[in-house]
């Protein structure tokens, strides 16, 4: 093309401490074009957003909007040079009314009303506030607001994910007829169907690096997708003759099944059992529904609708000591959540049955060393600095999370991404254990975002997409080509392997 | 109509609450008449700006510890100054010791946004200085005030063609308070600073991102605290004549109205004219319980207990509004 760019980004790098969240990220913006980003999970796309928006500023590269220079401090700044962002969150104030809302922003106030009716809400009264305003339709007045200064970059991260199907549409029709007046979109969806019918061109995103630019065209999917995944495919089809030795792992009985359960906003309708012995996996992209569907199975949030059965007994949770009650714990991802930082190791793996022991009474510090000291000596937890929690490695603070619950004697343990940033030693630690807890018949959930621990812990892959399941993977097809694939709510691989029956999804159902 | 209850039914329930204690205070005393309402006036006005000061800080997100101390400093600068000097020198000495207060807001606002050392902590730390700095400038309560700032809260409002048992209904110390706090607070209201300050409150992220210059609103909104507490401190000065080093009972009694004028104290929520009604509800109840001649002790437990009991019936009401 001979137009000049409109915007221009080259070798923008973010560096977080000694962690790398952008290295060489590059993006071109044609004046008129809606231009998809893309990544997998951690990438890089929500940071190089966060740059071109001046909501955090690059180490290194150089961006230019229009030939000249640009630098953003601030988000008031980048609407200064005509960017302006509709972020994943709803960033009206919550406690102001939508008039004020647009008063603080310097937003005209008639474009606004005819963009949110434009956007298929007609009866918005601006005197409201705007945290009365339900959540879908705050996204659509941001939108509304970002339309309405009329600048010549709109950056749109994730604004259809929580939207019903008719407001989308309606966003992507508006969104589409914006390109026609000239004005420029960065667009950032999951969503294939949204990108193929809306999208000129997509920037692909791998590692904080730009791995490739393409022109949206039918089939380009498989394309998109190989970029994301990179060398990683090649790596992937030689490891899935290991995997299939798993496969004759015995099942048993139905421990949990979770039936139509709806959760907040994003959860819609999921349906799975767990048994006794397994360790499955819940693989979905960020925001799919995940952390709503951990949140209800351990009691900290109760579902709209649908059911949860623990071993066959109808289950409802009204508070995190139900379900632990019930032998199922918790492990969430972030690790200053479970734990007490200025506990002793001690303390910290005997505080959930300290608690069960309740009997008022002075806590039994016979029983309780013991089945403490079984615990640490089982997961190997380093205890030379066992005073304090908090002076321990992010791997051994991990290792005490799920050490509470073995010597709690947990049946169920939801693990929530638990090698989230440790070390490669002590992640294949927590993978040994969360298999021999599946050999001796415990059951464990196990959400990760590093597909490729699927294959290595798992006995099968829940995939998760737009609040529903969307496929179960047995263990010998889950690689990470697959799963991603999966994961953007993909069909599976026409060409698939032949011996390996395609009918997981009904491998889930066929427990009595 | 409904809109406006649900909006302004705190400040209309607590104007109403008032007028159920004035009722009880003309039962319990049948001469409590318009001198004594005059003096309640009076005894309010520091509470008020006290109040006002802790207001605006705690609808921006914050809190400010350093309210009375600031006050007591402000007073005994204001009071030595004038002590022995001419009518006409207090001229001078009034504007100054309002940007002296201005000033010292803005020190606590930058300290916390530069530092980022939590604002409770700042405050205290202010507050310890500011006590110390106040003995520093008179080691006992004394020093002068002009005949004339005297003159502007005794007696009452003039007002042309009504009686005068009327007009004995409106002090002039009450004229004084209105006039102040409107002259600073519709104007801030109306301006796009109110609305940042709401905004950061609100919630800091989303002001971040519509483009609200947080940092600088923060400190705004410390510094305006500080004119407030100005102002009382004057109004110290002007009512005992004198300046006095040790800070009055004026910060906790600034949180409570605070939370019975029904701001949030999480921030974002909330106006000033609920906690200036709730100071006098406050005033009010003390007055009462002083004319039926209960024991000061018991007292403050019962001040305690309305706090408790009105903050509670208004979490109750709000949710079961929310819930229907």
């Amino acid at each position: 093309m001979t137009t000049a760019p409109l915007l221009e980004a080259t070798g923008v790098a973010k560096n977080y401490g000694a962690v790398a969240a952008l290295k060489n990220a590059s993006l071109t913006l044609l004046p008129g074009e809606v231009h998809a980003l893309m990544g997998a999970n951690g990438a890089g796309k929500s940071t190089l957003v966060k740059i071109l928006t001046g909501a955090i500023r690059n180490d290194g590269g150089r961006i230019t909007v229009r030939g000249r220079p640009y630098v953003a401090r601030t988000p008031a700044d980048a609407r200064r040079s005509g960017l302006v962002s509709v972020y994943q969150e709803p960033s009206l104030i919550p406690d102001l009314d939508v008039i004020s809302n647009l008063r603080l922003t310097q937003t005209p106030v008639e474009p606004f009303r005819e963009w949110v009716r434009e956007l298929g809400v007609p009866d918005l009264d601006l005197r409201d506030l705007a945290r009365d305003v339900p959540l879908a339709i705050q996204r659509v007045l941001d939108l509304a607001r970002a339309l309405a200064i009329a600048p010549d970059v709109m950056l749109l991260d994730e604004m259809t994910a929580a939207l019903p199907a008719n407001l989308a549409e309606r966003v992507i029709d508006v969104v589409k007829r914006q390109s026609q007046t000239g004005r420029s979109v960065i667009f950032i969806s999951h969503r294939f169907v949204e990108i193929a019918a809306l999208c000129d061109r997509a920037t692909v995103l791998r590692d904080g690096e730009t791995v490739g630019v393409v022109d949206i065209a039918p089939g380009v999917e498989e394309r998109i997708v190989e970029l994301m995944l990179g060398a990683k495919i090649e790596k992937a089809r030689r490891t899935r003759r290991d995997a299939g030795e798993t496969a004759a792992r015995a099942q048993g009985d139905t421990r949990i099944a979770v039936r139509n359960l709806r959760v907040g906003t994003k959860l819609q309708d999921v349906s799975f059992d767990l048994r006794n012995g397994e360790v499955a996996g819940v693989v979905a992209l960020e925001g799919q529904g995940q952390d709503e569907l951990f949140a209800a199975l351990a009691g900290s949030t109760r579902p709209a609708a649908g059911t949860i059965e623990v071993d066959g007994r109808a289950a409802r949770f009204a508070h995190p000591v139900d379900a632990v009650r019930e032998g199922i714990a918790y492990v969430p991802g972030d690790r200053s959540e479970a734990l007490a930082m200025k506990q002793s190791v001690r303390e910290n793996i005997a505080l959930p049955f300290s608690a069960a022991f309740a009997s008022w009474g002075p806590i039994n510090r016979r029983r309780e060393g013991a089945k403490v000291q079984a615990a640490i000596e089982r997961l190997q937890i380093d205890t030379r600095a066992q005073r304090e929690v908090q002076r321990l490695s992010g791997g051994n603070q991990q290792k005490v999370t799920i050490a509470r619950w073995i010597a709690a004697d947990a049946r169920t343990i939801l693990c929530f991404d638990p090698t989230r940033g440790i070390d490669v030693r002590t992640k294949r630690e927590i993978y040994k254990l969360l298999r021999e807890l599946a050999d001796q018949g415990k059951s464990i959930l196990f959400y990760t975002s590093e597909l490729e621990e699927i294959q290595l812990v798992c006995d099968r892959a829940i995939v998760i997409f737009g609040g529903k399941v969307v496929d179960i993977l047995p263990v010998e097809i889950a690689d990470e080509p697959a799963l991603t694939r999966a994961a953007y709510g993909l069909p599976r691989e026409t060409g698939a392997e032949p011996g390996i029956p395609t009918g997981g999804a009904q491998q889930g159902e066929a427990a009595p | 109509m409904s809109r406006f209850l649900r909006r302004h039914g705190w400040v209309v329930g607590l104007s109403a609450l008032f007028v159920v204690l004035f009722v009880a205070t003309r039962i319990i005393q049948p001469g409590y008449g318009a001198g004594d309402f005059g003096s309640l006036v009076r005894a309010v006005l520091p509470y008020a700006f006290a109040v006002a000061a802790q207001t605006v800080v705690v609808i921006a997100g914050g809190i400010d510890l350093s309210v009375a101390a600031m006050m007591a400093f402000t007073s005994v600068t204001a009071a030595s100054m004038m002590a022995g000097a001419s009518e006409e020198y207090a001229i001078f000495v009034v504007p100054l010791v309002l940007a002296l207060g201005f000033v010292l807001g803005a020190v606590n606002g930058i300290l916390i946004v530069v530092t980022r050392v939590p604002d409770i902590v700042v405050t205290l730390a202010t507050l310890f200085i500011l006590q110390g700095a106040a003995l520093l400038v008179l080691d006992a309560p004394g020093g002068g005030v002009a005949e004339w700032l005297k003159g502007l809260i005794i007696g009452t409002v003039p007002i042309p063609g009504l009686p005068d048992a009327v007009t004995a209904w409106f002090p002039k110390a009450l004229l004084l308070l209105v006039v102040l706090l409107c002259a600073v607070w519709i104007p801030l209201k109306r301006s796009r600073l109110g609305l940042s300050i709401y905004a950061i409150g609100s919630s800091e992220l989303a002001a971040f991102r519509s483009g609200v210059p947080v940092a600088r609103t923060k400190i705004l909104a410390y510094a305006i605290a500080g004119l407030f507490a100005a102002m009382g401190g004057l109004s110290l000065t002007m009512s005992t004549g004198i300046g006095a080093p040790i800070p009055g009972p004026y910060l906790l009694a600034s949180v409570a109205a605070v939370v019975l004028g029904g701001v949030a104290l999480g921030g974002g929520r909330g106006g000033l004219l609920g906690p200036i009604i709730a100071v006098f509800v406050l005033r009010l109840v003390r007055t009462d319980l002083t004319l039926l001649a209960i024991d000061p002790n018991v007292t403050a437990i019962v001040e305690g207990s309305i706090m408790v009991a009105v903050v509670m019936f208004g979490a109750y009401v709000t949710i079961r509004s929310r819930a229907s």
